[in-house]
């Protein structure tokens, strides 16, 4: 199935999440990612979703969500040209012996060691899909203790006209 | 400075509303102790579905956005089939609920229910006011979303302690509101609709309750009469179009007539004007007027292509799409598809058999089409009766039948005649009921007594909840599990005390006596005419008790799942 990525200005208003989270969850398609963050606007919030479909279904669910009164501008690009980020924060068995090895890696994929102990490191990677993939594929024989990712955001490469509803 | 309940009563009457139906309750109390005082006119129902009916059947009657009011928790939570029928039917609506102090809310405090959970997906849109200085914005801003776009039923959920806050927020009614999205420019589709419309050879208009939502039945009669294209309704359509008019096919769809359902299978061009393509309407999807091209007028863009793909779609208000599209038409005088149209009208009206001495449900629906002269305002309830109301009743003007279409909610009729009386005070208002549906909301016949409303409550009993039982016979090998409604050949499992074989309860004459109305039972067809003249001619609610063949079954019917050629017209 066709992973979409949504993206939504909505009302920074309660109970919004949970009107759009239901609208996809109760046709019975799970939510990938979804990340929800404030913007220039105190007033509006932006979402980003990736939500794996079929393109008609995910096309009603677009205009749904177009509907709902807290929701000012929906888009899915991936029919546009777009450029998505996730941030990873990761936690490594790090011995002595390893190190090097683990700030080589974390260099070639521009990433940051935030913090070293005895035998951990915390690192920082930004990245699509494929070279955080890329990436994890390299630390896991090290050994993963924790991981956590920030989901998808994306924008739009260059601006086209997104209609009278954007603001 | 207001008090919160201050700003909910203001802002009903900056709405306009002049009645409110509800049931009070511990979190509403404010708001009912300024209610006793203001203007606005208080419905007391009986159950707060009743009370959300009520405000619905007022709502479809008039045209106006219907108000009702309950309390926190169970109040909240017998509102929800109400709202749900409302949202399903896009009717106006604005419910406000009361709910426990904020303080308390989440800790499951007496009679806390989460409410705005609860209805966030059977309702336009919903509130949950945290701020009282937000009230007159919301207030304004729901009545505004209730009826603007689409029309749905909003819900304002108020606790209490915002009700008794004070502000000095008040609002203009523009500032600050959100209202309908802005619809795109239809110009383009109805440049490609009027254009295939004008080489179409065989077009139909099908046309579904958008056009009565939209005030724009004029300008569809002008649009089918200047090309001369037939009209087919769906259930909700019912009125758009005067059913007397020979460009009238009826309606279509599952229980829809052979002429309907043969044209939208045959036809070349089908131009949807406000229906939505359900699937009681379509039948077997793929198998939907298979030679046409399909065009799609709404309000509503998420309408469009939801279950059938839609070549023209023509997204606007469409009273102003009728308009442009009449301007691009020309003008038709003779069209050969007309003719065999005819045919097929001339060949299968809706029938049913006549048994001598026997009452048909049938023959009570069109009796009642002759004592009303055709300008009643028929209600339903929801089964087989309901089926029988569309068939043999014509229905020449918009807002005249009210029917749960889209839920299908049984129980929804006589609140809802209740509130169609309210809002039409001099029009007839008849409800058609099933023995089944009826008892669903009976406490609210008291109401029409406290008010003296005339409604006419025409109960065709035939012992059965005989839509379930239709399909039992058709389709589950004649096992009769749980629809039978009389004593008698029960089935084992449920296992009731033989008693009487005979006895039917309740009485429904007693039951209408005991809630104060007049009340009367007819067994024969001939006893039938008079006894509803004199129910019409009653001042105050008749029930006319009808004592109908028990195992009648709706035909023309489209099996489920069946493509709408496949029309079975009697159990063989
Ligand atoms: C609230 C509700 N419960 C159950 C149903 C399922 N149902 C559909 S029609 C029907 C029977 C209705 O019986 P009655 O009101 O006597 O009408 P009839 O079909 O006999 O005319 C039932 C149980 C429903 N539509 N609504």
């Amino acid at each position: 199935m066709k992973k979409h990525t949504l993206t939504l200005n909505v009302d920074n208003q309660p109970g919004v999440l949970a009107r759009i989270v239901g609208l996809i969850s109760g046709r019975g398609y799970n939510i990938e990612t979804l990340n929800v963050g404030p913007t220039q606007n105190p007033e509006v919030s932006r979402m980003t979703m990736q939500v794996p479909g079929d393109d008609r279904v995910l096309e009603q669910v677009t205009r749904q969500l177009a509907k709902l009164v807290d929701v000012r501008s929906v888009i899915d690009l991936t029919k546009r040209n777009f450029v998505n980020r996730e941030l990873l924060l990761i936690k490594v068995a790090a011995p002595r012996e390893c190190r090097s090895e683990i700030i080589e890696l974390v260099g070639l994929f521009d990433g940051k060691i935030i913090a070293v102990h005895n035998a951990e490191m915390v690192l920082q990677v930004a990245g699509d899909k494929d070279k955080l993939h890329a990436l994890l594929a390299l630390l896991e024989p090290m050994g993963i203790l924790d991981l956590v990712r920030t989901g998808v955001i994306a924008i739009e490469n260059e601006s086209c006209n997104r209609g009278a509803d954007d603001e | 400075m207001r008090t919160g309940a201050q700003c909910i009563i203001d802002g009903l009457q900056q709405a306009g509303v002049d009645r409110i139906f509800g049931i009070p309750g511990g979190t509403v109390l404010d708001i009912f102790a300024l209610l006793y005082h203001a203007p606005v006119g208080f419905v007391l129902a009986r159950h707060e579905q009743g009370a959300v009916h009520m405000a619905d059947g007022y709502a479809r009657a008039s045209g106006k956005t219907g108000a009702c009011i309950v309390t926190s928790g169970p109040g909240a939570t017998n509102a929800v089939t109400g709202l749900a029928t409302a949202n399903m039917d896009g009717v106006p609506l604005v419910c406000i609920a009361g709910q426990v102090p904020s303080s308390m809310i989440g800790n499951d405090a007496f009679q806390e229910a989460d409410t705005t959970g609860i209805t966030r997906g059977i309702t336009k849109h919903n509130y949950l006011v945290r701020d009282v200085d937000d009230l007159p914005r919301v207030m304004c801003e729901a009545f505004r979303l209730a009826s603007e776009g689409k029309p749905g039923p909003v819900l304002i959920d108020v606790p209490k302690d915002i009700q008794r806050a004070q502000t000095d927020v008040v609002c203009d009614g523009k500032t600050g509101i959100r209202g309908a999205k802005p619809l795109p420019d239809c110009n383009p589709g109805i440049e490609a609709l009027a254009d295939a419309l004008n080489r179409a050879r065989k077009p139909v208009l099908f046309v579904g309750g958008g056009v009565i939502a939209g005030d724009a039945s004029a300008e569809l009669l002008a649009v089918a009469h200047k090309a001369r294209i037939p009209v087919t309704t769906t259930l909700m359509g019912l009125g758009a179009f005067p059913e007397t008019d020979p460009l009238s096919l009826r309606m279509l769809g599952m229980h829809g007539s052979v002429a309907a359902n043969r044209a939208v299978s045959a036809c070349d061009l089908l131009v949807s004007v406000g229906a939505r393509f359900d699937d009681r309407v379509t039948g077997k999807i793929d198998e939907f007027a298979p030679h046409a091209v399909i065009a799609h007028i709404d309000i509503d863009p998420s309408a469009i292509s939801k279950s059938v793909a839609v070549r023209i779609p023509v997204v606007g208000h469409v009273k102003t799409v009728l308009t442009r599209l009449l301007e691009r038409l020309e003008p038709v005088t003779q069209r050969e598809w007309i003719n065999e149209i005819a045919a097929w009208q001339e060949a299968y009206p809706f029938s049913y058999e006549v048994e001598n001495g026997k009452l048909a449900s049938q023959y009570v629906v069109e009796s009642i089409y002759h004592a009303t002269r055709g300008a009643a305002t028929i209600v339903t309830d929801v089964g087989q009766h309901q089926m029988w109301a569309a068939h043999h009743y014509k229905y020449t003007q918009p807002r005249s039948f009210i029917s749960s279409g889209g839920l299908g909610t049984m129980g929804f009729g006589l609140p809802a005649a209740i509130g169609a009386q309210f809002a039409c005070p001099d029009r007839t208002v008849v409800l058609i009921a099933g023995d089944g549906s009826i008892q669903m909301n009976f406490q609210e016949l008291v109401v029409a007594v406290e008010h003296r409303l005339p409604i006419n409550v025409v109960v065709l009993n035939n012992g059965h909840l005989g839509m379930v039982r239709q399909w039992q016979e058709m389709f589950y090998s004649r096992e009769y599990s749980a629809t039978r409604l009389g004593q008698g050949e029960r089935g084992k499992n449920e296992r009731i005390v033989p008693g009487d074989k005979d006895v039917y309860l309740p009485d429904f004459v007693k039951l209408a006596e005991a809630h104060g109305a007049a009340a009367m039972r007819v067994h024969t067809p001939d006893a039938l005419p008079s006894a509803l003249r004199d129910a019409i001619a009653t001042d105050g609610p008749v029930l006319v008790e009808c004592m109908v063949k028990p195992d009648e079954n709706v035909y023309p019917m489209v099996p489920p799942g069946a493509s709408l050629t496949e029309m079975v017209h009697s159990m063989a």
